[in-house]
């Protein structure tokens, strides 16, 4: 088990996977580290040593946001489109997609599962 | 593809002819303006715009924040009352 920047605990994956699990780390990151710190992304991450652990910890902590940090970035933003009362301000508020898309059918993933229907009687 | 930095920010020439008589005069008054896609720029935080939505015009108070979004995005043009009322209609569904 290891823990990188806060709670983060990936565990029999290899490290170019695990390091995914980081909210603000995709594969695209994940490799980008491998290689800056020279660990390979195809090890374990159980074998990891402690020194390569504290490398990518700290490798992500100066040069990437995440997590939390990432997390309120985000809110603040869209926070901010809100409170200037723009149309995307608006979009937001009431849970629907945001750039234009068509709201006839499907934007389920915004505006969440369909409304049960009403079962016929016989 | 985004517009060339070369050229800065699209505004109406007429309204930011119209906000710079402004600041020079030191006046507040309402512009209106039909221009929905001009950018908002620093010179015209502080001023209320009435920008055309197809109706009318709906007066936008311009703040700092605002700066880099077009003036259309604060003046809807659709409207939405909602659906109507679900009960209502739950008689006629159900058979």
């Amino acid at each position: 088990m290891a823990r990188i920047v806060g709670v983060e605990i990936p565990n029999d994956k290899k490290v170019e996977i695990a390091l995914t699990y980081i909210y603000g780390i995709g594969k695209t990151r994940a490799k980008q580290i491998c290689e800056s710190i020279n660990v390979d992304p195809n090890k374990k991450v159980r074998e990891l040593n402690d020194e390569e652990i504290s490398k990518i910890a700290n490798f992500i902590q100066q040069n990437f946001k995440v997590e939390g940090e990432l997390r309120s970035e985000v809110m603040s933003n869209i926070k901010r489109l809100i409170d200037i009362g723009c149309y995307r301000g608006l979009r937001h508020k009431l849970g629907l997609p945001v750039r234009g898309q068509k709201t006839k059918s499907n934007a389920r993933t915004r505006k969440g599962p369909r409304p049960s229907r009403i079962k016929k009687k016989k | 593809m985004g517009r060339s930095t070369k050229k800065g920010p699209y505004v109406d020439p007429k309204l930011l002819k119209k906000i710079r008589q402004l600041n020079e005069s030191g006046e507040k008054k309402i512009i209106k303006t039909w221009s929905r896609a001009s950018m908002i720029v620093p010179e015209m935080v502080g001023h209320t715009i009435a920008v055309y939505n197809g109706i009318k015009h709906i007066p936008v108070y311009i703040t700092e924040n605002m700066v880099g979004h077009r003036l259309g995005e604060f003046s809807f043009t659709r409207r939405f009352g909602g659906h109507a009322d679900k009960s209502a209609s739950k008689g006629q569904v159900k058979k």
